[in-house]
């Protein structure tokens, strides 16, 4: 048998059709759901008078467009658009007969957070959701990837996707980080090297020993922006971390299911001879704490570094760069430890869960956060909240001075009332330093949550390992 | 689904790299439950103030653009969200095509749900159509999808290329569902295996 790449493995495990030119039918073991992305599709379905295939393996949360704040189960407090679209998601949930954790439900939150924590992403899983940051779940070794709304559609009626099969690519991080290094900075470097096309057409499979040796929420963070560096789905082979993590999840299987799913389990790595299109390697020594500069996540630099010049870079990207530096009123040559933030925000699927919370209070703990500062942690679900209530960190981030919200997603996107104002700069832990991602005018700078914890006490952009 | 065929329409230039979906439809719209009424608000940010004025210096306000059809823009068009209210919003613009030297997986696979035909091109090729595209309302190309060929204004003709099974969705405006629902069986053989062997899924 030829040698495979992990990718190839579950792809092979998942085709239920291929026809003549190479177009196949992906088979879809869990599709999640979210208010957003999902309306269009359901209405769909009515249209036509079709059903959902399989609403066993459907799984639906609100999140983008939930509030945040005390009293939110009170639907009367939503503006009236975000109202209707989660009313929408309500009663698509119960029409079509679909897992659904209201607002109401402890176990509410991002959906990308949710899925793993209640069990439904497994290893060797396909996993769609009409959401790019769906690449979160490749972290268990899942075949995880976003799609658009009529694929939600199609994944509804269908359980499957046409697709085409993506190359290889492996990204290989060496050796051991070094102290305030976090899985942030990993994949934000990962970025700045291949840049945000850099991954267009390929499945990422991360490995090595750093990222061997990050817990499950760390490779969920990694996985998560793969679709920044414009691949698809992002992928880490499944480990003891991994069936650890799985074990015991509501979920998950028990007994005799658990042993035969963790005996195919094991066989989900990518053979040592297997083909890559495509090899991206870097030392985990070489890998500084980061901050971006500018409205691309490819605008990633050290701490240590300056703001860049656009005349360093080629092609569209001198444009490109100068445009960003005059969004983010910036000037080459400062010290992007120098930048003054007033708003720090932690939270996200990329950066929301407990041990993301446990990063940042551990910087913040005793200490006050600047005057002025607006700061917010947004936990990435109720659970999480509860967690981090019970462990005492909640109170170290309202001693600090943050507010301690519901969970959702947020200021990541900015589509409840958590939003900056035009000007205003935030040390962020989301994904995305897009112009107007998290209020039109709006300045984002992506960092990991305990550099986001050291700015909210300094106010301005820190290097971590001065206060640490 | 439109059919599309063929296409001859203005060409507007934004040599802009990486414009992403956030872009192309801030978030604030992505609050309906329809799929129509986008393209008052497609690349919203730029081409208004902050008072909801049209931003004269965007490509789109311009008097020779407004009616555009084709857009030619910088490398990794579409990249970011999944939401396919990018792809709605182009289309309620009146856009059909976009050409660039890449795009974005989902944002390219969502165009061809909805009728649109985004092109990759060398950047010699695309260069030479943006330039044929700052030529304002005699910016005219002309798109034919079957013979795979862009005709710039000046006669010269660029070929391209597009998965087969895509451009017969198009051309013929076919329903993606109903072709997957003609291969139920497969479907239905899988599944039964997979309950088999992976029973706890």
């Amino acid at each position: 048998m030829s040698p495979k790449t992990l990718y190839d493995k579950i792809w092979d495990a998942h085709l239920a059709h291929e026809a003549e030119d190479g177009t196949c039918l992906l088979y879809i073991d869990r599709h999640l759901v979210h208010e957003v992305t999902s309306p269009q599709a359901f209405e769909g379905l009515r249209m036509a008078g079709r059903q959902v295939h399989a609403p066993d393996k459907t799984i639906a949360v609100p999140d983008h467009n939930v509030p945040t704040t005390a009293g939110r189960e009170n639907a009367e407090t939503m503006p009236e658009d975000s109202r209707i679209q989660v009313a929408a998601l309500d009663s698509n949930a119960k029409d079509f007969g679909i897992h659904y954790y209201p607002v109401s439900d402890v176990r509410q939150g991002i959906v990308h957070i949710v899925g793993p924590e209640q069990g439904w992403t497994l290893p060797g899983m396909t996993v769609v959701c009409g959401d790019s940051h769906t690449a979160t779940h490749g972290a268990f070794g899942a075949l995880a990837h976003g799609i658009g709304t009529s694929e939600v559609e199609h994944v509804l009626a269908t359980q499957t996707l046409i697709q085409r099969k993506a190359r290889n690519m492996k990204v290989e991080i060496t050796g051991k980080l070094r102290p305030g290094v976090t899985a942030k900075d990993i994949t934000l470097s990962v970025i700045g090297e291949t840049g945000t096309a850099g991954g267009t057409g390929y499945v990422i499979e991360y490995c090595g020993e750093a990222i061997r040796d990050l817990s499950m929420e760390g490779r969920m963070t990694v996985c998560n922006m793969a679709i920044e560096g414009g691949a698809r789905a992002g992928l880490i082979a499944p480990d003891e971390t991994t069936f650890e993590y799985c074990k015991g999840r509501p979920h998950a299987p028990k007994g005799a299911q658990w042993e035969a799913a963790l005996a195919w389990w094991k066989t989900l790595y990518s053979d040592d001879d297997a083909h890559w299109d495509k090899v991206v390697t870097i030392k985990g020594e070489d890998i500084a704490p980061v901050v971006t500069w500018g409205t691309s996540p490819e605008d990633v630099l050290p701490i240590t570094a300056t703001v860049p010049d656009p005349s360093d870079f080629t092609g569209g990207k001198v444009e490109a760069a100068q445009r960003a530096l005059d969004y983010m009123d910036l000037k080459p040559g400062t010290p992007l430890s120098e930048v003054k933030v007033d708003t720090v925000f932690i939270g996200s699927c990329t950066n929301g869960r407990i041990e993301d919370l446990r990063a940042a209070a551990a910087i913040l703990k005793g200490k006050k956060i600047k005057d002025g500062m607006r700061a917010m942690v947004v936990p990435g679900s109720g659970l999480v909240r509860a967690q981090a209530e019970e462990e005492g960190l909640a109170d170290i981030f309202i001693e600090a001075g943050f507010e301690w919200r519901l969970a959702g997603c947020s200021m990541c996107l900015a589509m409840n009332p958590d939003q900056l104002q035009p000007g205003e700069r935030c040390a962020a832990t989301s994904n995305r330093n897009f112009e107007g991602r998290q209020g039109r005018g709006g300045r984002t700078h992506l960092l990991s949550p305990a550099m986001a914890a050291a700015a909210a006490i300094t106010g301005h952009l820190t290097d971590v390992r001065e206060i640490m | 689904m439109d059919k599309f065929t063929t296409l001859t329409g203005v060409a507007a230039p934004m040599p802009l790299i990486n414009i992403d979906t956030d872009m192309i439809i801030p978030k604030q719209f992505l609050k309906t439950i329809k799929r129509s009424g986008l393209g008052v608000n497609l690349f919203d940010e730029m081409r208004y103030d902050d008072d909801g004025n049209e931003n004269p210096d965007f490509v789109l306000n311009k008097p020779a653009y407004r009616n555009a059809e084709i857009l030619v823009a910088g490398d990794n068009f579409g990249c970011g969200s999944s939401r396919e209210h990018a792809p709605w919003a182009i289309k309620d613009f009146g856009i059909r095509c976009v050409i660039s030297t890449s795009f974005a997986d989902i944002f390219f696979n969502n165009c061809f749900k909805n009728g649109i035909l985004p092109i990759v091109l060398p950047q010699e090729d695309v260069d030479k159509l943006m330039d044929d595209a700052e030529r304002g309302a005699n910016a005219i190309l002309t798109v034919d999808l079957e013979a795979q060929t862009i005709t710039g204004p000046d006669g010269g003709t660029i070929s391209f290329e597009v998965d087969a099974f895509k451009k017969h969705c198009l051309l013929e405006g076919l329903d993606d569902i109903g072709l997957t629902m003609e291969k139920s069986a497969a479907i239905d053989a899988f599944e039964a295996r997979a309950a088999v062997e992976r029973p706890w899924v």
